[in-house]
């Protein structure tokens, strides 16, 4: 049998129900896998002794009914988890442990999981390279010193380098699908409103989704059903009919139409790039799909639109860091010392960068010219999607302008790590699905991934889609484990 | 708006100044549960035990509204005769302070749930209407306690998250008068309708009261101050007087008068700046993104108004017509809704006219002099119909029903009883009565002579004595029939 931790979720799966394999045995491999891999940084928190008795209580009395029948997972550290620290990669939450539960974590672990720990991620998910983390960089595995992308570089790297069989991340700009695509791996995020985002630290409240982050797309397709579910206790969760991601999944796209917008074509796009969004478009012409050229026309607007809509909505959701109730608290003079103390000391520079910005454009007399104008130019990017499905079902798009970059080289240029997001932005502002993956690399070796992005709630035609696809690129991962001596 | 003829002016010199107040009402909803959690509203309870992880703003917690605190929204809405929007908007108000967990509160600030309406209150000079400018819904802070430690301040997050209606009145007020009339209507129909106690030592009702001064006469407006947070009706009163008194005279001084936010310190009965124009906070609104705009239906609106209850105004005008009280003692009656209940209860089985002057006389007086509210009334609707029943039908003279009243004060009892129990039955034998008469002539004979010669004064003499010896108890009516036929 193949080296567990090589194993895909499904194959797991599979070799727990056929018995082949214990909770225990798995959650063990993991777990010391990830123990050697500590240069990687994904990690956080670690939570293995707790995750080796919940395997060992969980194969005294197996439910192999479950669809994660102890299955070992970590997962963000954005999800509030019950009884283990949550800092959201800050400072300010470094000492917060939940007494809650994520109703996304809630579901994974309903359905049999167990948590392994908890993973790093830019500070409160602000981010493209994971650089912002109070708990440090994280390493891609694909090479030493490239960034695993951001804000779900923990993630993206925990999957990559094979630390936990899957995983789930958040995306406000394209943080789950841009750190998929620097590692190789697929990263699904669902339509806003498909998953609850109750007890998950929040950045960007009508951005944020969470989504699962696989090594494939059938992995991801699984995940996605689980986490997937209508919540009373998140106002803007929507009770759709959720399909069976799983059962519905299939590689027959024929006739399927699919979008190529025109505006996606951005100056100065590496050749490289461009070759893989012609292979793309070919993979899908060969399963039978139908490439129809269409325009989305305020795309340009998207990424301007992005950074006055998400700092606005940050810079309230994070005013509750104030030292008064938990987490990190400065000693001051008085109370507006202390919070001036407590926010300065306990907020990263990016996050303390977006306040500003989040700050200064809901201030009376540029409200509107920021931040209505921006809600305003919102609408018209979903107005061009709109047009856009009436005429196909699915769009194809690289994930990312490049593959990924060494660790410090844009740091101090945040407008360039800002367009990063310029392909993933507009679908989170028009609250669509989409999904990267893997489908190439470059003259480097780094992996490139392209992006389908759906309708709303029409998570099972980008899956299909991917999935097609995936078979078509056979993608293989270069990984040679630098980091385990 | 109907004709002011209120007349509260400031007199300065050869000036007369006209007093331009607007009231925000904030309005504690009655509801078991909060605007946005599922944690108990409860007053009094030990500080922090009403919190719940959305009150106290932990990581990831989202506000889900409470659908009965809309209802309660509407409802006054309904009451105040106001538009009710069929979209509104909740936006969060932004600003720091300890005891407000999130960095923002909830509110609404362009599309607020219910718009313009309006208020009648009867004033002595006649009815004035006042206008509504809007109601919205917004979540109350927790409380910070300065008293408790000398160096430290203390948060109970028990009222974070409290349902609140803020009722903003039109600058349509001119008195501390009207403003007192004001209020007390406002809490009268919110009280009616079950959505505010209108308890304002627990603090379900308190103010912030809008003042500005203009010449008699003039059009336009003059520079208003906001005092912030009064939470008794007296206050309110108090605080307008002081303010247009300063502002005035900074006018006769020919000193401005700086827009600014006050506080009323109601130990030294003053008003004091709290913040200037300049300073004051930019509370960077904007929609709540954890909120989809909230929209209600026309068949949800027409629903509730199937539940209003009959208003003060509507019930003051059947008093009038069907029972023919007058005016004054209509709008006495229905002023609260406990009351106008009492008295259809007590004029079920007895007569109207002395329903009302009982009501409005002696039990009103009896409970003020005991402090108590017309629902803690030692007496019953039923037992006090009983008592005018026996007044009417001659059982007891007006005089012997205040004896018995006061009995009944003591404690609950069918008055029938107690006037059994203390003898206090009126003397209707023409025979008993002709034999009390005879006995008082015979001792008071030269009076009796007196009379007879021309004396007719001395008439009230002999009842007086008449009902002395019957202990009260002798029908006055009889006694002077037979004493005009024995003299």
């Amino acid at each position: 049998m193949l080296d567990i931790t090589k194993q895909s979720l499904s194959e797991l799966i599979k070799n727990i129900k056929n018995k082949k394999l214990s909770s225990t045995e798995v959650t063990k491999a993991f777990v010391e896998r990830s123990e050697k891999s500590k240069e990687l940084n994904a990690y956080v928190t670690e939570d293995f002794s707790a995750a080796i008795d919940k395997a060992k209580k969980f194969d005294e009395n197996p439910n192999l009914d479950l669809k994660l029948p102890g299955i070992p997972m970590a997962v963000k550290d954005l999800f509030c988890t019950k009884n283990v620290k949550t800092t959201a990669g800050s400072k300010i939450l470094n000492n917060f442990i939940p007494t809650y539960e994520s109703t996304v974590t809630q579901n994974i672990w309903n359905e049999g999981a167990i948590l392994l720990g908890k993973l790093n991620c830019d500070e409160f998910a602000m981010g493209s390279s994971n650089e912002t983390s109070f708990f440090g960089c994280v390493q891609n595995p694909i090479d030493k010193d490239l960034v695993p992308g951001g804000s779900s570089g923990g993630s993206s790297s925990a999957v990559a380098a094979q630390l936990t069989p899957i995983t789930i991340g958040t995306d406000t700009g394209g943080s789950i699908r841009q750190p998929a695509s620097f590692t190789g791996i697929v990263g699904l995020k669902p339509t806003y409103g498909s998953c609850s985002r109750y007890g998950i630290v929040a950045f960007a409240s009508s951005l944020d989704q969470a989504g699962p982050m696989a090594q494939n797309v059938r992995d991801c397709a699984l995940l996605h059903e689980v986490i997937s579910s209508y919540d009373e206790k998140d106002s803007t969760s929507i009770d759709f009919k959720r399909n069976n991601y799983v059962r519905e999944l299939t590689n027959n796209i024929k006739g399927k139409k699919i979008g190529i917008p025109k505006e996606y074509r951005v100056d100065a796009m590496p050749k490289e790039i461009e070759d893989l969004w012609k292979k793309g478009i070919d993979y899908v012409k060969d399963c039978g799909a139908e490439i129809i050229d269409i325009s989305l026309p305020h795309t340009n607007y998207a990424l301007p639109t992005y950074y006055i809509v998400a700092p606005a909505e940050a810079s309230s959701n994070l005013a509750r860091y104030d030292g008064v109730k938990y987490g990190f608290r400065a000693d001051g003079e008085n109370l507006i010392d202390m919070y001036e103390k407590t926010r300065s000391e306990g907020f990263g520079a990016e996050v303390q960068r977006r306040i500003m910005i989040g700050t200064y454009v809901l201030s009376s007399g540029y409200y509107d010219a920021y931040y209505l104008k921006a809600q305003k130019v919102r609408k018209l990017i979903k107005n061009d999607f709109d047009e856009a499905y009436k005429k196909v079902d699915a769009i194809l798009t690289p994930s990312t302008p490049s593959s990924a970059f060494k660790i410090g080289e844009k740091t101090n240029d945040p407008v360039s790590m800002y367009l990063n997001d310029i392909f993933t932005v507009p679908v989170n502002l028009a609250g669509l699905p989409g999904i990267s993956i893997p489908a190439g690399h470059d003259a480097k070796g780094y992996p490139l991934g392209l992006q389908i992005i759906g309708k709303a709630f029409d998570e099972q035609n980008i899956l299909n889609i991917a999935y097609a696809m995936e078979e078509k690129i056979n993608f293989k991962n270069k990984i040679t484990d630098w980091w385990i001596k | 708006m109907s004709k002011d003829k209120s007349d509260y002016l400031i007199n300065r010199k050869d000036n007369q100044y006209e007093v331009v107040i607007g009231l925000e009402v904030h309005a504690q909803v009655t509801s078991e549960s909060k605007l946005f959690s599922t944690s108990s509203t409860k007053f009094g309870a030990e500080p922090n035990t009403q919190v719940s992880l959305v009150d106290a703003a932990l990581p990831g917690m989202l506000p889900v509204i409470n659908e009965y605190c809309v209802k309660q929204a509407i409802k006054t809405g309904i009451g105040l005769k106001a538009k009710i929007n069929k979209r509104s908007v909740f936006d969060r108000k932004n600003y720091f302070y300890a005891d407000l967990p999130q960095g923002y509160q909830i509110s609404q600030f362009k599309d607020p749930i219910v718009g313009e309406g309006k208020v009648i209150l009867d004033m002595p000079h006649g009815q004035k209407e006042v206008g509504i400018e809007r109601l919205h819904l917004e979540q109350d802070a927790g409380k910070s306690i300065h008293d408790l430690d000398p160096k430290n301040t203390f948060v109970d997050l028990n009222r974070s998250g409290v349902a609140l209606m803020e009722i903003v009145s039109k600058p349509d007020l001119r008195s501390p008068g009207e403003v007192n009339a004001y209020v007390k209507k406002l809490r009268s129909i919110m009280r009616y309708l079950g959505t505010c106690d209108g308890n304002m030592q627990e603090g379900s009702l308190r103010a912030d009261v809008n003042v500005s001064v203009r010449k008699k006469g003039s059009k336009e407006f003059g520079t208003r101050c906001e005092i912030k947070n009064v939470n008794s009706i007296k206050f309110m009163q108090m605080a307008i007087e002081y303010e247009a008194n300063r502002q005035v005279d900074l006018i006769e001084d020919g000193q401005y008068i700086d827009q600014e936010t006050r506080l009323f310190d109601t130990k030294k009965n003053e008003t004091r700046s709290m913040r200037s124009k300049e300073d004051a906070h930019d509370y960077r609104y904007f929609p709540d993104p954890d909120l989809l705009p909230l929209e209600v239906s026309d068949d949800f609106i027409e629903k509730l108004k199937l539940e209003i209850p009959e208003l003060p105004d509507e019930k003051k005008k059947r008093f009038i017509e069907k029972f023919k009280v007058s005016p004054y003692e209509a709008t006495i009656l229905v002023s609260d809704y406990e009351t106008s209940n009492y008295f259809e209860n007590v004029i079920k089985k007895s007569d109207v006219k002395l329903a009302t002057n009982w009501i409005i006389g002696e039990l009103f007086a009896a409970l003020n002099e005991k402090s108590l509210e017309i629902t803690e009334s030692p007496i019953s609707a039923g037992n006090l119909s009983k008592l005018i029943n026996l007044i009417k039908d001659g059982t007891i003279s007006g005089k012997i029903a205040k004896t018995v009243f006061e009995h009944m004060m003591e404690g609950d009892k069918d008055p029938k009883k107690i006037v059994e129990e203390k003898g206090l039955k009126q003397e209707s034998d023409p025979k008993a009565l002709e034999a009390l008469i005879d006995k008082v002539i015979d001792d008071n004979r030269e009076k009796a002579t007196e009379y007879k010669s021309g004396k007719v004064k001395l008439f009230g003499f002999f009842v007086g004595q008449v009902m002395k010896v019957s202990g009260g108890k002798a029908n006055p009516q009889l006694v002077n029939e037979i004493l005009k036929k024995k003299l």
